[in-house]
C-alpha cells in the first residue's frame, strides 16, 4: 500500500473521508444543520474535482480492484450526477422535518455511491456482488427516509424485497458461472472463452439481476411505486445515479468479460429492449403524477439504452456512455425544476403544472428544453444521444429494432409534450406562484442546462469517450 | 466564413435580439428588421450566385464549405447550394418576411411567438443549405418541433388536438426517415472507403440495389408525409386550420416543400434504381392526392380547410411530377413548389386578415366582402386565379410545364395517370370560383361588416410582396426555370442512368 495506491483509489478514499465527516458531524449540536449541508456540498465538490485528476491504470489487491481511464470517467459521471442531486436536495435536507437527520441522509447516500464505485471497479465477480449489496441495501433506507409518510415506508419495503430477489437471481447466475469456469476472476473468465447452454443461462440470470436495478421490463414492477413513495431527492438519485451504475456495470461485464460470446447476450437484450420500450411507453401515457410519470419515462429510456449493446465494438460502448451522460443531465434538469416546485408548494401532479409558464417563465423554459432533450429533439443534446444509439444498432444491421425504437421515441414525444402542454398551453386560474430558487438550485440547473445545450455541439466529448474504449 | 452560414446566423441573432427586447413593440420591430435583412441577404446571395455562374463556374454545388464535426462517424458540417436550393431559399425568405408582417398584431406572448416562428424558419434555411444527411435531418426536426408550440399556444379551434396530431405524424415521418438515412449511411461505402453522410459523395459512390429497394420506401414516405402524401396527409387540414396565420403560411408555403425537396434530393437522387422500380406505386398515391385533395376542397365550408385541401392537391402534384422523372416535368415540379409556396402563403395571409375582421371563416356566413374590404378581396381574387392556373400568374407556368412533361411519358399507365391528374385543374376552378362568388361578390350579408376596415399597412406590405413575386414568376418565368434546369440536368442524369 503506497501513496500511489491511495491515489489510484482516490474516489473511494476521499468518499470514505466524507462519510467519516458525516458520522462525526451528526454528533454536534442540531442548530448546525445549515452548516452541515454547506460543508457536505463543498466537500463533495472538492472530492469531485479530485476525481478529474488523471491517474494511471492499475489492478490492485490481486486483481480484485481495477481502475483505468474509462472507469474513472464512469465514476466521474456518477459523481457529477450525485453532486447535482446534493445541490437539489439542499432545501429538502435543511427543512425542519429532517432536523438532526441530514447526516444520516448523506451517510447512506454516499455509502451507496461507494458501493457503485466498487461495482464499476470490480475485477472479480465477488467484488461486484459486494459492491452491489452496498449500493442497494442503503437505498431501501433512503427510500423510506420520510418514514412518517406511509408511502415512503412502503417504498422502502418494496425496494428491499425486490432487491433481495434480484440479488438472489444475480447470485444464481454467478454461481453457475463459478461452476463453469472454476473462478470468479473476470480476466481469467474472459480468457477462457467457453460456450455452452448453461453459460447462456448464467448470462441471462446475470442480466436479469442487473435488469432489476436498471428497471427493465419485466423486472420493473417496483419502479413506479418506489419512485412515487420515495422523497424526491432519492427518486432523482434512483433514476440517474443508481440506474447509471447498473448500466455501466452491465456494459463493463458484457463488453469486457463476455466479449468473445456476444451472440449469447445480444438476443436477450434485443427482447428486453423491445419489451422495455413498449411497456414503459404504454404505462407512461396515462400517468398524472409527475414522479410516476418520470418513473415510466425512465423505464422507456432504459429500453433505448439497450440499443447500444447491439454493436459489439467501440461504437456500442461509446454510445451507451454518451447517452447515459445526456439522459442523466436531462433527467436531473427535469427533477431539478420539479424539486423546486415541490419544495415551494408540495405539488407533484401534472395538472398542477397548468399555466406554469405564465408565472415561472425561466423554470418553464428549462423544463421545456430538458423534456425535449429526453424526447430526442434537436438542437438539444438528447437528439445526438438518441441518434448515435440508433446508429450503433443500425451498424449491426438491426433496422427493424431501430424502427421500433424510433416509433417508440415518437410515442414518448406525446407524453413529454403533455407536460409541455400543461405548462405552456393549458389555462389555470390558480397557477403555481412565482418561485424564488436558491443559489444551490440555480447552480444545479445551470450545470444541467449547460450540458444539455453544449454536449451535442462539442463533438470532442464523444471522440474522447470513444478514445477510452 | 461561408456566406451561407449567414442564413442561419441572421435568424439566430434576431432571436437573441427578441429575447432581449424590452416590450412587444421592440420585439416586433426586431423581427421585422431581422427578416428584412434575411430577405435582402437572399437577394445578394442570388446575385452572387448568378455572378459565379456567369464567370463560368459550372460546379454542381457552389459556396461549398466542409468542416468535420464528428470525425469517428464522419459527420460533416457541409453546406452548399445549387439553383434548386437557391430558389427554395428565396421562397423561404419571402414567405418568412411576409409572415412576420402579417403577424404584426399578435398580442399574447409576442416575444415567444416571434422566436418560435423564426426558429422554424431557421430550421428550413438550414435544411436547404445542408449537404450532409445528418445536419439535414437535424434541421428538419428543428423546423418541425416549434409547430407544436405555435399551433398549441396561438392557434384557434381544436388547437391542442391539431397540434399534437401534426407533431406526432410528422415525427412519425421522421422516424421512417431516420431508418432510411441510417440505411443509406451504412451502405454508402459499398465499394470501399469510409462511411459517409455526405450527399454528393453518396451519389458518386452509388448504393447497392438491395439496399435501395429496402430503404427507398422509408425515405420517400418519410419525406412524403411532410409533403402531404396520401394517405398520410390527414395532419395537414387540421393543422392548417388551427394554426395562426403566419404559421399556416410558413407551413404550407415552405415546410411542405421540405417534403418534396427531400423526396427528390435524398430519396430519388441517391436511390435512382429503386425510384424507377417503385415509381408506379407512388404515382398512384400522388394521383389520388391530387384528385382527392381537390374534391376535398369542394366540400369544405371553412376557408382554411378549403385551402388546406387545395394544398394537399397541389403538393401531390409536386410529387407526381417529380416521379415522372423527365426534365420538363421535374422543372415543373420545382416551379410548382415555388408557385404554390407563394400563393398558398398569400391565401393564408388573406384568410387571416378576413378572419381577424369578421371573426368567422365559414364562407356561408360572409358575402359581399369586395364592397367592404376591397384591397383584401382583390388580392384574394388574384391568389385564386393563380391557384387555378390563369396565364400571367405563376400557377399557370408551373402546371403547364408539369402536364406537358408528364405527357412525354408515352406508356398507358403514365398517360392515364396524367389525364386523371389533369382533371384537378377543372375541380380547382370549381372550388376557387365558388368561394370567390359566395365570399366576395353578392350582397353584404351582415350589416355589422359595413364598418370593417381594409388592410393595414403591414398587411398590405406582406400581401403585396407575395403578389408581386407571383406575378414576376408568371410574367417572366424563364430566369427561374433556367436557374432550376441547370442542376436538374445533372440530377436527372443520375436518375436516368
Amino acid at each position: 500500500m503506497t501513496w500511489n495506491t491511495l491515489f489510484i483509489m482516490r474516489h473511494e478514499v476521499l468518499l470514505t473521508l466524507l462519510i467519516m465527516y458525516e458520522l462525526l458531524a451528526d454528533l454536534s449540536d442540531e442548530t448546525n444543520r445549515t452548516r452541515m449541508v454547506n460543508v457536505t456540498i463543498a466537500g463533495f465538490f472538492l472530492y469531485m474535482l479530485a476525481g478529474f485528476v488523471p491517474s494511471e491504470n492499475a489492478a490492485l489487491f490481486g486483481g480484485m480492484y481495477v481502475n483505468d481511464e474509462l472507469r474513472v470517467l464512469l465514476k466521474n459521471i456518477l459523481s457529477v450526477s450525485t453532486f447535482i442531486v446534493l445541490l437539489q436536495s439542499s432545501g429538502w435536507a435543511k427543512s425542519p422535518i429532517h432536523q438532526g437527520r441530514a447526516g444520516a441522509f448523506y451517510l447512506t447516500l454516499l455509502s451507496t455511491l461507494m458501493g457503485m464505485f466498487f461495482m464499476i471497479s470490480a475485477g472479480d465477480f465477488l467484488m461486484l456482488y459486494l459492491g452491489l449489496e452496498l449500493a442497494t441495501l442503503p437505498l431501501a433506507l433512503l427510500a423510506s427516509f420520510d418514514k412518517e409518510f406511509r408511502r415512503s415506508a412502503e417504498a422502502g419495503a418494496k425496494l428491499l424485497m425486490s432487491s433481495a430477489v434480484s440479488s438472489a437471481v444475480l447470485l444464481f447466475g454467478l454461481s453457475l458461472m463459478y461452476g463453469i469456469y472454476g473462478t470468479l476472476q473476470m480476466e481469467d473468465i474472459a480468457q477462457m472463452n467457453l460456450n455452452s447452454d448453461i453459460h447462456t443461462i448464467a448470462i441471462i440470470f446475470f442480466i436479469s439481476g442487473l435488469g432489476f436495478k436498471l428497471s427493465l421490463v419485466p423486472f420493473h414492477l417496483w419502479t413506479a411505486d418506489v419512485y412515487e413513495g420515495s422523497p424526491l431527492p432519492v427518486t432523482t438519485y434512483f433514476s440517474v445515479v443508481s440506474k447509471g451504475a447498473a448500466l455501466f456495470t452491465l456494459m463493463l461485464v458484457l463488453y469486457r468479460v463476455f466479449r468473445y460470446q456476444p451472440e449469447e447476450w445480444r438476443m436477450p437484450l434485443y427482447t428486453l429492449s423491445v419489451l422495455t420500450m413498449v411497456v414503459g411507453n404504454l404505462f407512461a401515457l396515462r400517468q398524472k403524477n409527475m414522479k410516476r410519470f418520470l418513473a415510466f419515462s425512465s423505464i422507456t429510456q432504459a429500453g433505448f439504452m439497450l440499443l447500444g449493446f447491439m454493436n459489439f465494438g467501440r461504437i456500442g460502448m461509446t454510445t451507451i456512455v454518451y447517452f447515459m451522460l445526456i439522459y442523466g443531465l436531462s433527467n436531473l434538469a427535469v427533477f431539478g425544476v420539479l424539486s423546486i416546485i415541490v419544495r415551494a408548494t408540495g405539488k407533484e401532479s401534472m395538472d398542477d403544472l397548468n399555466g406554469f409558464y405564465s408565472t415561472n417563465p425561466r423554470l418553464g423554459l428549462v423544463m421545456l428544453l430538458s423534456l425535449f432533450s429526453l424526447a430526442g429533439i434537436p438542437p438539444v443534446a438528447g437528439f445526438f444521444g438518441k441518434f448515435f444509439l440508433f446508429t450503433a444498432a443500425a451498424s449491426a444491421g438491426m433496422y427493424i429494432l431501430v424502427f421500433i425504437a424510433v416509433l417508440n421515441a415518437t410515442i414518448s414525444l406525446y407524453y413529454y409534450l403533455l407536460v409541455v402542454k400543461a405548462m405552456f398551453i393549458n389555462k389555470n386560474e390558480t397557477p403555481i406562484p412565482s418561485i424564488q430558487s436558491t443559489f444551490y438550485e440555480k447552480l444545479a440547473i445551470g450545470i444541467c442546462l449547460t450540458g444539455i445545450l453544449a454536449i451535442g455541439f462539442v463533438s470532442q466529448l464523444y471522440e474522447y469517450i470513444q478514445g477510452l474504449m | 466564413m461561408n456566406p451561407l452560414l449567414l442564413l442561419i446566423l441572421i435568424p439566430a441573432l434576431t432571436m437573441a435580439g427578441i429575447m432581449l427586447a424590452g416590450d412587444v413593440k421592440q420585439a416586433r420591430v426586431i423581427s421585422a428588421v431581422g427578416m428584412s435583412a434575411q430577405l435582402l441577404f437572399s437577394f445578394v446571395l442570388l446575385y452572387w450566385f448568378y455572378q459565379l455562374r456567369q464567370s463560368g463556374n459550372t460546379d454542381e454545388m457552389v459556396f461549398v464549405s466542409t468542416t468535420v464535426w464528428y470525425p469517428s462517424l464522419n459527420i460533416q458540417l457541409k453546406f452548399g447550394i445549387d439553383g434548386i436550393s437557391m430558389s427554395m431559399i428565396m421562397l423561404t425568405s419571402i414567405v418568412t418576411f411576409a409572415g412576420v408582417f402579417v403577424s404584426w398584431q399578435v398580442e399574447y406572448l409576442t416575444k415567444e411567438f416571434f422566436i418560435s416562428l423564426i426558429l422554424l424558419a431557421t430550421g428550413v434555411f438550414g435544411f436547404f443549405i445542408s449537404l450532409d444527411l445528418f445536419t439535414m435531418f437535424l434541421f428538419y426536426e428543428v423546423a418541425v418541433i416549434p409547430m407544436y408550440l405555435l399551433i398549441g399556444i396561438w392557434g384557434s379551434g381544436p388547437k391542442e388536438y391539431s397540434a399534437m396530431k401534426l407533431t406526432l405524424m410528422l415525427m412519425g415521418g421522421s422516424a421512417l426517415l431516420l431508418v432510411g438515412l441510417l440505411g443509406i449511411y451504412f451502405n454508402s461505402a459499398a465499394n470501399g472507403g469510409p462511411l459517409t453522410f455526405d450527399l454528393m459523395q453518396i451519389a458518386k459512390n452509388g448504393l447497392p440495389r438491395e439496399a435501395q429497394m429496402f430503404f427507398f420506401p422509408f425515405t420517400f414516405i418519410g419525406f412524403g408525409i411532410l409533403g402531404a402524401l396520401f394517405p398520410f396527409h390527414t395532419w395537414s387540414p387540421d393543422g392548417h386550420a388551427s394554426a395562426p396565420t403566419a404559421v399556416s403560411m410558413l407551413h404550407a408555403g415552405v415546410l411542405m416543400k421540405l417534403g418534396g425537396y427531400g423526396c427528390f434530393r435524398v430519396a430519388m437522387y441517391l436511390m435512382p434504381e429503386a425510384a424507377h422500380a417503385m415509381a408506379w406505386f407512388f404515382i398512384i398515391l400522388t394521383t389520388v392526392s391530387v384528385v382527392y385533395g381537390a374534391f376535398g376542397a369542394i366540400w369544405q365550408k371553412d376557408l382554411k380547410y378549403i385551402n388546406a385541401y387545395s394544398s394537399v392537391s397541389h403538393c401531390g402534384l409536386v410529387l407526381f411530377a417529380l416521379l415522372m422523372m423527365n426534365e420538363t416535368a421535374t422543372t415543373g415540379a420545382l416551379l410548382q413548389m415555388i408557385s404554390h409556396g407563394l400563393m398558398t402563403a398569400l391565401f393564408f395571409a388573406l384568410i387571416g386578415m378576413i378572419y381577424g375582421r369578421t371573426h368567422t371563416r365559414m364562407i356561408d356566413e360572409m358575402g359581399g366582402l369586395m364592397k367592404v374590404i376591397p384591397f383584401v378581396s382583390v388580392l384574394y381574387v388574384f391568389a385564386g386565379l393563380a391557384s387555378l392556373g390563369l396565364p400571367g400568374l405563376s400557377g399557370f407556368v408551373a402546371e403547364m410545364t408539369i402536364f406537358v412533361g408528364s405527357f412525354q411519358n408515352v406508356d398507358t399507365f403514365h398517360r392515364v395517370a396524367t389525364i386523371v391528374a389533369c382533371s384537378s385543374i377543372v375541380i380547382t376552378a370549381v372550388y376557387i370560383l365558388r368561394v370567390v362568388g359566395i365570399l366576395l361578390l353578392g350582397p353584404v350579408r351582415n350589416n355589422h361588416y359595413l364598418e370593417l376596415k381594409d388592410a393595414m399597412w403591414f398587411e398590405k406590405l406582406g400581401g403585396v410582396t407575395l403578389l408581386v413575386s407571383i406575378m414576376i414568376i408568371g410574367i417572366a418565368p424563364l430566369w427561374l426555370s433556367n436557374l432550376l434546369r441547370e442542376p436538374l440536368a445533372a440530377m436527372l442524369n443520375q436518375l436516368t442512368n
